[in-house]
């Protein structure tokens, strides 16, 4: 083998490509179109002959969808197959059948025929058109069976109306034919097709009559028919190459070309966009469609902002990345973008502007090649009789109001009566600068156009009342003609100057406004800790923006439930489903969209590359705020701040489970040993006792007696204590802590706690000092009780017997202090915050036993109680506890 | 069953085999004679029966409250009820001495803290006609009189201070609860203010306590009420 081995392996992204291919295959279903050049050519029939046969063979087919106009052969056919029920929708009181998307999803067939890929569905139905339901289907799993014929392609129908005159009204994105695994040309020649015309056998609906007539002649026929030859050629030969691709078979691969495209909202971008998406096909080439927003666009009307919106949504749908850029100048926003992009070649249609425009500004497209660099630009014709009509429409300015025009009237009227009180002391030429005064302010004031009809009058109240002879338009000294154009002149230009300046610091307003709502709702976002400040922070922030009403929706289990809603909005059924779909399917929907536009909100998906998170809805003031390219980039950059906030909490609250869980399961374990230990040591000396008092066999004297018992009786008394610090904090964890507060005597409370310990004291003194007049102080006397025994049981058992305890109590008109105080060994220093931790113990001489509970049960209570507990070691050796309770 | 008449009857009421043993063993002195119930029907039957002169009563019992128990006895009659009751539940207890009745024991307890409880109550239900004077230690209570001295000092107390010391002395050794001293004292629109009662008891003991944080006549238990140190 004379080439090194490795050139000769495919390459890991081809690789990579096929397998996800192929994986995509796995999971979706699989797409086969019969394509036909015209109708007539037999593509339902041909469909259901193949349906018929995989019949036979075993496999799960039905018709979900399946026309056939009545010819008797089709019917034929059909009555093998199972046939699903069509869907009926009302439109202005007809019914019309529709394609029953919900009941085939349910069906769950294997093969799903779907006639007529086309197919425009009544408005009201889940899709706007039928290629849609059929890629649900597909993203379901269903292998789809569906025929077209080839001039429905995006890409093709212009070709076609071209040959024919009949334009196609029912279009598909090329992507569907790219995505079909299977393509099957049904060819018949036009004779034929022609003659079986003649025969009736072909069905043309009563409307289509008038076009089938200019359509059915041989010539169109015969150019559609290469058409779709070649479409479907196209198509083999991609696969061939994606083959030779995975199979490292050497060939001469084009560099990546990449391509860009304008998107200007004038009527000739449809045709610029088309030819791109063609372009881009033959050079194998990504390609890009962008619209560049400028101040003057933005006051564009209506109907061509919705046209900007469309272009882009067909080029989105031709396979185009998309951009949107807010820029004063168009030529060199295109450029930067295009560099950034590495774009190889920018297509620009050729400009159709008339001449004397281009003596003040350059037209566009020379502004482009004069900035392109190494970037080739392709110049394409446009034919402009056919969009005359159009371009009247789309080409006229925005409005000035009539009475910015009566203003700059006014302003003239105004230098011209202030100019003859002054005329008796001035030049006539000084007085230039009034006029020109009176430009510059309908230039700030007033716009462009007020601006050069003042410098008009301006010139002509000039030339009538001040220059001689006055009162008549004559001029004398024809010097002053030179001053009448410099006056207009210099009107305009500063005119345009201005009107630029403030165009441009529109744009600059406008920006910042954008930037400032999205700082603000990134920075509420990044505080927000939980959902519900998230929520409030969305709310808050978009409804301001946009002023718009809208509604968040997250899954609850099945169900999609209202996270927060604007006050006024109401969501009914229809509104939850239409947010349902789009959340399942992962795509927006709603209003102004393909998919349910029929509903009153417009449905985004929330979600990062991990997870999907729920369903933003928005409510804008009217249909054209939805196609506001401004609009629609604040939506997507608030839908991507909120998901990435969301998914935070989300992450957050997770980790937070996990730690808890964490925690609760070393408590557990904690929790588990010690009880094992401390009910089991007293119980070894209770059963030791009493079983030798109990064998007989013994002989017990009365001291040994003694022993034995008083030793049981000390661990009983222990395991009691222990049980009942259990029970203690049970109650302080489970928060079961219902204080029952009242007003208690500090004295009372001391005198149980010693009382309790009474025994255990065994003599030892206690000194308790209360300060005079103490408070009657609000708590519940029984766990307060609890506290005291508990620290008095330490103190007891931590130090040596006959050293002294303490047991101090003062108050301030605000708080109680009590405090217990020992001289026993003290706590190391890094010990005395965690001896209130749960089983916690300290290293104790021997013969002392803890539960590690006690404190903690203190600490639960004191804190239960609004106060707080602490350890310290005292001056002079021992410990001191003290407890502070607020009044 | 041997049925000496001259004997005090005691009924023990508890569903725990293992209790009912132990108390059996404990009370089978000779000093008593015992019968036994396992859950509230039977007790109330065999109260009928048997006319016992203290009932042991737990309160946990698998068919009726044991509160219920004490309302349906306390129907008819007067007997002694000493409540038997698991710890940290005071409401229960409290529950149970408003309904009626005279004692409570928290589990687990020493045999000897019973039969004292058992002694007390018995002596109280056989004195008749209280007694005009009470000595208690250094304490004398003439409630013929209206006369308190310590160590024979008179001690001059205002009139509540003498009431619910009068009350306490009528009770000694047995629990009162707040609400019973509230209602004997001040009437029934007092019953939620405990702290009057509060004020009078600690300015009681100043004056009649030697160290009032380690009081030796008017105890406290915890979260219940108080009961006054009984003679002997």
């Amino acid at each position: 083998m004379s080439m090194p081995q490795n050139d000769m392996r495919p390459s890991p992204e081809a690789m990579l490509k096929a397998a996800q291919a192929e994986e995509r295959e796995g999971k979706r279903g699989r797409l086969k179109i019969f394509m036909g050049y015209a109708a007539g050519v037999g593509k339902t029939y041909t469909m259901l002959k193949v349906a018929g046969q995989l019949k036979l063979e075993g496999r799960d087919v039905v018709a979900a969808y399946v026309e056939s106009h009545g010819r008797a052969e089709t019917d034929a056919l059909l009555e093998g197959l199972e046939i699903l029920p069509k869907a009926q929708y009302d439109y202005q009181g007809v019914l019309l059948p529709e394609l029953d998307i919900d009941a085939t999803l349910a069906r769950k067939a294997e093969i799903v025929l779907v006639d007529e890929l086309a197919h425009t569905n009544v408005p009201g139905s889940r899709h706007e058109k039928r290629w849609q339901d059929i890629e649900e289907l597909l993203a379901a799993g269903i292998d789809v069976y569906t025929t077209v014929n080839v001039q429905h392609f995006d890409s093709q129908s212009d070709i076609v109306t071209q040959i024919t005159g009949v334009a196609v009204q029912e279009t598909v994105p090329d992507s569907m034919l790219d995505q079909a695994a299977e393509i099957m040309l049904v060819d018949i020649p036009p004779e034929e097709l022609l003659e079986r015309l003649r025969q009736g056998k072909v069905y043309i609906s009563e409307q289509a009559t008038w076009a089938a007539q200019n359509f059915f002649r041989p010539g169109n026929l015969i150019a559609l028919r290469e058409v779709a030859l070649r479409r479907t050629a196209a198509k083999v030969d991609d696969e061939m190459r994606s083959y030779m691709e995975t199979r490292a078979i050497p060939g001469p691969w084009p560099a990546t070309e990449r391509l860009l495209v304008c998107a200007s909202g004038s009527p000739f971008s449809e045709k610029l966009i088309r030819t791109t998406r063609r372009l881009a096909e033959e050079l194998k080439a990504g390609w890009f469609t962008v619209y560049i927003e400028t101040p003057s666009h933005a006051r564009q009307q209506q109907e061509n902002r919705e046209r900007i919106w469309r272009d882009l949504r067909l080029a989105e749908s031709l396979g185009a990345e998309v951009a949107t850029i807010t820029a004063s100048s168009v030529a060199e926003a295109i450029i930067e973008y295009a560099q950034r992009h590495n774009v190889t070649r920018i297509v620009v249609g050729k400009p159709a502007k008339s001449r004397w425009r281009e003596l003040f500004r350059p037209p566009i497209v020379d502004q482009i090649i004069r900035l392109s660099g190494a970037i080739d630009v392709h110049v394409v014709s446009i034919n402009v009789a056919s969009l005359n009509l159009v371009s009247r429409i789309f080409h006229r300015k925005p409005d000035v109001p009539w009475f910015d025009y009566l203003a700059s009237l006014a302003l003239v009227t105004g230098a011209t009566v202030l100019l003859s009180l002054v005329q008796p002391f001035q030049s006539p030429t000084n007085m230039v600068m009034i006029y020109l005064l009176a430009v510059v302010v309908a230039a700030f004031r007033l716009g462009l156009r007020p601006a050069v009809l003042t410098a008009a009058l301006g010139v002509l109240a000039f030339d009538f009342f001040f220059i001689p002879p006055r009162w008549s338009f004559k001029v004398q000294d024809t010097e002053y003609l030179f001053t009448f154009f410099g006056l207009f002149i210099v009107g305009v230009v500063i005119s345009t100057l201005v009107a630029k300046a403030s165009e441009r610091s529109e744009v600059m307003r406008e920006r910042e406004l954008q930037t400032e709502s999205l700082y603000y709702l990134t920075r509420d976002l990044a505080t927000a800790a939980d959902m519900s400040s998230i929520m409030a922070a969305v709310l808050k922030n978009i409804s301001e923006t946009l002023e718009a009403q809208l509604v968040v929706l997250v899954p609850q289990g099945e169900q999609m439930e209202v996270s927060t809603i604007s006050k006024d909005l109401i969501l009914d059924d229809k509104e939850l489903a239409v947010a349902d779909w789009s959340f399942r399917n992962h795509r927006e929907a709603g209003v102004s969209t393909e998919t349910l536009s029929s509903a009153k909100l417009l449905y985004l998906p929330l979600h990062t590359s991990s997870c999907f998170l729920g369903v933003l809805g928005v409510k804008l003031a009217n249909m054209s705020e939805y196609h506001s390219p401004h609009n629609r980039r604040l939506l997507d950059a608030f839908v991507t701040q909120i998901s990435l906030a969301m998914e935070r909490v989300l992450l957050a609250q997770q980790a937070e489970h996990a730690l808890v869980l964490q925690a609760r399961e070393s408590l557990e374990r904690a929790l588990l040993n010690s009880i094992s230990h401390d009910l089991r040591t007293p119980l070894v000396s209770i059963i030791g006792a009493l079983s030798s008092l109990r064998d007989e066999n013994l002989q017990v004297n009365d001291r040994r007696r003694h022993d034995l018992l008083s030793g049981a009786w000390d661990e009983a008394e222990r395991l009691n204590r222990f049980v009942g610090n259990l029970l203690d904090m049970t109650r302080v964890e489970a928060g079961e802590l219902r204080m029952q507060k009242v007003p208690c005597d500090v004295q009372d409370l001391i005198g149980c706690a010693l009382a309790a310990l009474d025994q255990r004291l065994e003599g030892r003194e206690v000194k308790v000092t209360l300060a005079a007049d103490m408070p009657f102080v609000s708590m519940d006397v029984v766990l307060m009780n609890q506290v005291l025994i508990n620290l008095l049981d330490n103190a007891l058992k931590y130090t040596p017997t006959g050293s002294s305890i303490e047991i101090l109590a003062q108050a301030s008109p605000q708080h109680l202090l009590v405090e217990v105080l020992d001289r026993g060994p003290g706590i190391p220093e890094h010990d005395l915050k965690r001896i209130f931790d749960k089983f916690y113990r300290l290293p104790v001489p021997e013969g002392v036993h803890g539960t590690g509970l006690g404190l903690s049960i203190c600490k639960g209570i004191v804190e239960a109680h609004g106060g707080s507990i602490w350890a310290e070691n005292r001056t002079g050796g021992g410990l001191r506890i003290a407890i502070h309770l607020p009044l | 069953m041997p049925t000496d008449t001259h004997l005090p009857r005691i009924l023990i009421v508890d569903d725990e085999p293992a209790i009912q043993r132990f108390l059996k063993t404990a009370l089978s002195n000779g000093e008593f004679s015992l019968s036994q119930a396992e859950n509230g029907h039977a007790a109330l039957a065999t109260a009928v029966a048997t006319k016992p002169d203290v009932i042991l009563l737990d309160l946990g019992l698998p068919d009726m409250d044991g509160v219920e128990v004490i309302d349906r006895i306390r129907q008819w009659s007067q007997v002694p009820i000493i409540v038997l009751s698991v710890r940290d539940r005071e409401t229960d207890k409290v529950r149970a001495l408003d309904s009626g009745a005279d004692d409570y024991l928290t589990k687990p307890f020493g045999v000897g803290e019973l039969l004292a409880r058992i002694r007390v109550m018995l002596r109280r239900s056989l004195q008749q006609t209280p007694e005009p004077v009470y000595r208690i230690d250094e304490l004398e209570v003439d409630l013929a009189r209206r006369l308190v001295l310590l160590r024979g000092e008179e001690i001059s107390l205002t009139p509540t201070e003498y009431d619910v010391l009068r009350l306490f002395v009528i009770n000694a050794g047995k629990v009162l609860t707040h609400r019973q001293i509230l209602k004997q004292i001040w009437g029934s629109a007092y019953l939620e203010q405990p702290h009057i009662l509060r004020v009078n008891v600690s300015n009681l003991r100043h004056k009649l306590e030697t160290d009032a944080s380690r009081p030796r006549y008017i105890l406290t238990e915890s979260g219940v009420g108080y009961r006054f140190k009984s003679e002997s």
